[in-house]
């Protein structure tokens, strides 16, 4: 669909979702999802809560069934496995730790029952106790642990049979803002060193942008878009895609004529698909931080001039509401402490602004958030 | 599946899961439950039932017999008398034991520990003994017999009084728990918008409580209209359709008749059980996850009255229970009060003698171990299979069923089913094993319940991070279900033996020659003018019963001192 960065050269992909769909009753939670997912990846399921992230994690792990559709991983059809027999770790919101065994026999739990000698079991748990952070934790109960620390003994107990893939639901979402931003980077650097395939399920999406080599956009039970958190972020494939991941200016216009469309008495030139034939009802969609202030001269694309109708400090950026076509403030621009001091912007200050024609977005007019 | 599917992408197969060990184990699981359910209770009904249809001679004969029943007044009568027992008993339990349960809950009077205790005295004792008790203070040689100008306690008012204290522990019970339940903040509101301490009451308690006293009625309408020992102890000549089955089938050997009896006693505990399922489902969540819970605060004159009041109604058990007591131990009433242990000599009134305490011993055991076993491993089936939804539908229904079957119509139909010629599984019948399995089934119900809402409490993950791990489910029963579970399965082995030990209607038509009972003891020594040894016998099966609850209260707490590590949140 997209060109992607993998972690690795190969072409093969690890996990291959054919034309997946899941009823529940007459509710449909997945609408035909096919996706590929590739060795030592870290992928993120993003999506608002209930648009099916769990459900899709949950047929890939075959704790759910799916109604139709294939799964393959490892070159293998799995559609009909049932969970004990694939080849997953797991990682759930609750955590799920058992209550009443240690730290170290939540971690075992899995290598007991393999016959392992009791030695090696001993020595691989210590090992993930390292590997997670919690060398000393190993006697405690998971009710004597902080709620990151309970995260962290999941995700060893998930490692512990070494499994091809690991599934992690929402594993960040019960913790509060700091312990969250931390974890991040310790499950990111978990997986650089294990090389792990990870499917990581989030509301979140700051949480996928940092941590994700690609993130797949679910909407209602459908994929919106997959692709790199740069692409998803700077190429939306939809007005929902530009809506959920970061903050988007959404101008509604009329296309004009090839590659140009009219929002309001301003004429935009813009990349337009074909598609788009004149008169045509579009939104034109641009990211604050995109809307240019500096070096504008007779000769820049689709300039026009704007007022400043208010100003939020922000600390490192001011956020800037502009009136343009003389009416009420009606595009958002992030612009840099610098920007603001040298050209003295201030409420009701009238200026040069500029949408670059390479970081316009044209979507087809929905009835969406503005 | 694969073969039509490949090289043609727009035909997306149907996918079904393939089952591995724990699914197929599960699902015959969950066939055994439905075929142990359908032995133990649904077979058994429907012998009572075609039973009813038939004549002496086991030809059909339609609705002969029932025609018969309703056109005898003596036998109708007693449809009315039993109807008019439950509804005036109800109608004294609840308000007696809403404000105990309030008093307990909403005060801050001293001594609630006592008074809990005190209240659930009852339970632990056969209902035959407050009957005695009665017969004691009231019978024709009792000490406060001149209270009742000349009435008798022998008949309607004798069976009210002693199903009034029989029936008040288990509507306290619910009631408790229903008061419980309080958010502090609608309380604050309440007071905030200046309503009067009456109006709080009427719009903010009692519909807080609502469906606790509805429950509570039911449960002790069904209590009352079912329950055989009060009724044949002091009864007298008032029939109701508890003795009228006893008297038809053991006094007349009428069995048909029996069973006709049987099944009109199905129909108001069906009716009421019925009536309580739907009216709780529309209980919603009352307590959100963010309520406060209420603190009574200290109101000098209420906490006082409450007091009064709970001293009062608990001194009243007490006394019951220190009639009987006393009545034991004493050589000849009225005559001779001189202090004796010969009542306790129980071979020198009935030919079983202590044999039959220690067959209730042994039976109230295999019930509580068999039972809480099956009961958990069923509760657990139920709750933690998936797919399968027929077989669990299918199972579930016949879980919730016992409850609703009248234990004396239980055993009635037991007596048709495994006394059958063609059945395979009469060897059981004259055993022990059969009054086993009758009281494993007849007490299943609340047992189920009370598993599947621990089980529910637990993370539904268990077992998908198990699959996960490849373990095996049955392990993780073992090692994490169970354990986590023990408190919910020590209180559902404790119900079964006390249950088992103090039941009568369940098992007085199972009992054979070698297999006599304590409880059925009682009644015989009651019949045979032996009333002090029945007084006694009634006081052993209460000592062995308050000595297991002892234990289960202390063992408890070991547990929660040892586990305390992990439980702690
Ligand atoms: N067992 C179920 N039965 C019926 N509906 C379900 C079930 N599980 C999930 N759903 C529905 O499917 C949708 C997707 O759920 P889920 O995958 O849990 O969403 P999320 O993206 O928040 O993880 C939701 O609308 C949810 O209500
Ligand atoms: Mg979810």
């Amino acid at each position: 669909m997209t060109e992607t960065k993998l972690a690795s050269g190969t072409t093969d992909p690890y996990l291959k979702i054919e034309r997946l769909s899941k009823l529940f009753g007459t509710f449909t939670a997945l609408k035909d999802i096919s996706l590929e997912i590739f060795p030592r990846e870290f992928v993120c399921f993003l999506g608002p809560s209930g648009c099916g992230k769990t459900t899709l994690l949950r047929a890939i792990a075959g704790l759910d069934v799916q109604t139709s559709g294939r799964i393959f991983q490892g070159g293998k059809e799995i559609s009909a496995l049932p969970s004990s027999h694939r080849d997953f770790g797991i990682v759930f919101q609750s955590y799920a730790l058992f209550p009443n065994l240690n730290v170290s026999a939540n971690i075992g739990y899995g290598l007991v029952s393999r016959g392992m000698p009791r030695v090696e079991i001993e020595t691989r748990v210590n090992d993930l106790l390292r590997l997670v952070g919690l060398p000393d934790s190993g006697r405690k109960y998971p009710a004597q642990l902080s709620g990151g620390q309970q995260q962290r003994v999941a995700v060893a107990r998930a490692l512990a049979l070494s499994p091809g893939m690991l599934l992690l639901d929402e594993p960040l979402s019960a913790l509060d803002a700091r312990v969250r931003a931390h974890l991040r980077i310790e499950i990111r650097r978990l997986h650089q060193r294990l090389g792990i395939t990870t499917i990581m399920v989030t509301h979140d999406q700051e949480e996928a942008l940092t941590m994700a080599d690609r993130i797949v956009v679910m909407n209602q039970g459908a994929i919106e878009q997959v692709g790199t958190p740069t692409e998803v972020y700077r190429k939306p494939a939809s007005a929902f895609v530009a809506d959920f991941v970061g903050t988007t200016n959404f101008l509604p216009g009329v296309v004009a004529g090839p590659g140009h469309v009219r929002f309001g008495d301003i004429n935009l030139a813009c990349e337009l698909d074909i598609h788009f034939g004149p008169g045509s009802d579009v939104t034109v969609a641009i990211r604050p931080e995109d809307v240019v202030v500096r070096n504008i001269g007779p000769a820049t694309p689709n300039a026009f001039s704007a007022r400043v109708a208010e100003i939020e400090f922000l600390g490192s950026f001011c956020r800037v509401g502009l009136a343009v076509n003389g009416g009420d403030p009606s595009l958002v621009a992030d612009f840099s402490i610098n920007a603001v001091r040298d050209l003295a912007i201030a409420e009701g200050k009238v200026m040069p602004v500029a949408l670059p024609p390479d970081r316009l977005r044209v979507f087809p007019r929905q009835t969406l958030t503005p | 599946m694969t073969a039509f599917a490949t090289g043609d992408a727009a035909v997306t197969p149907l996918a079904r899961r393939r089952l591995d060990r724990d699914d197929v184990l599960m699902r015959l699981g969950i066939c055994l439950l439905i075929a142990w359910l359908c032995i133990a209770m649904a077979l058994p009904l429907w012998a009572l039932l075609s039973k009813s249809f038939q004549n002496q001679n086991g030809e059909f004969i339609g609705l002969a017999n029932y025609i018969r029943y309703f056109s005898t007044p003596a036998l109708f009568i007693s449809v009315w008398n039993s109807v008019m027992i439950a509804v005036v008993s109800t109608a004294f339990v609840l308000p007696l034991a809403f404000v105990y349960a309030y008093a307990l809950t909403r005060s801050c009077m001293r001594w609630k520990g006592l008074f809990q205790a005190l209240a659930l005295i009852p339970i632990l004792a056969p209902s035959l003994l407050p009957a005695i008790s009665l017969i004691y203070l009231f019978g024709n040689q009792g000490f406060l017999k001149e209270l009742l100008f000349g009435g008798q306690i022998y008949g309607a008012g004798g069976i009210i009084l002693a199903q009034v204290f029989y029936c008040f522990p288990h509507a306290l019970i619910i009631l408790v728990a229903a008061l419980s339940m309080a958010d502090a903040r609608l309380y604050e509101a309440a007071s905030a918008l200046g309503a009067s301490k009456m109006r709080v009451f009427f719009t903010v308690t009692l519909p807080g409580a609502k469906y606790g006293v509805i429950s509570a009625g039911f449960v002790i309408f069904t209590l009352v209209i079912t329950d055989f020992g009060i009724a044949k102890v002091i009864g007298g000549r008032f029939n109701v359709l508890a003795t009228d089955i006893y008297k038809q089938v053991i006094g007349q050997q009428n069995f048909e008749m029996g069973a006709v009896v049987g099944f009109i006693l199905l129909i108001p505990a069906v009716i009421a059980f019925t009536a309580d399922r739907i009216i709780q489902r529309r209980q919603v969540a009352l307590l959100s996850a963010r309520a406060v819970p209420l603190e009574p605060k200290p109101v000098p004159r209420r906490d006082w009255a409450m007091f009064a009041f709970c001293a009062a109604v608990g001194g009243l058990i007490f006394g019951i229970l220190a009639v009987s007591a006393w009545a034991s131990v004493i050589t000849r009433w009225p005559y001779n009060l001189t202090l004796t242990l010969n009542n306790y000599a129980f071979g020198d009134f009935d030919t079983d003698g202590w044999g039959a305490y220690w067959n209730s011993l042994s039976l109230a055991i295999w019930t509580a171990v068999l039972g809480t076993g099956i009961v958990f491993v069923g509760a657990y089936l139920l709750e933690k299979t998936r797919g399968f939804a027929l077989g669990r539908a299918l199972a579930q229904l016949l879980a919730i069923m016992p409850m609703a079957v009248p234990g004396l119509v239980l055993g009635l139909a037991y007596i048709f089913f495994f006394n059958a010629p063609w059945n395979p599984l009469g060897f059981i019948y004259g055993t022990l094993a059969i009054m086993v399995v009758n009281s494993m089934t007849h007490f299943y119900t609340v047992c189920h319940l009370t598993a599947a809402t621990a089980l529910k409490q637990m993370d539904p993950e268990f077992e998908a991070v198990s699959a996960s791990l490849k373990v095996s489910l049955l392990r993780t029963l073992v090692r994490v279900t169970v354990p986590v579970c023990l408190p919910s399965i020590l209180d559902i082995s404790i119900y079964l033996f006390v249950n088992a030990m103090t039941t009568v209607s369940a098992v007085i038509f199972l009992y054979s020659t070698n297999t006599k009972l304590a409880a059925v003891t009682i009644v015989n020594m009651d019949e045979s003018g032996f009333t002090a040894a029945a007084a006694a016998m009634a006081m052993t099966i209460v000592f062995t019963s308050t000595a297991v609850k002892i234990a289960h209260v202390l063992l408890t707490r070991r547990l929660e001192r040892t586990t305390q590590a992990w439980r702690r949140r």
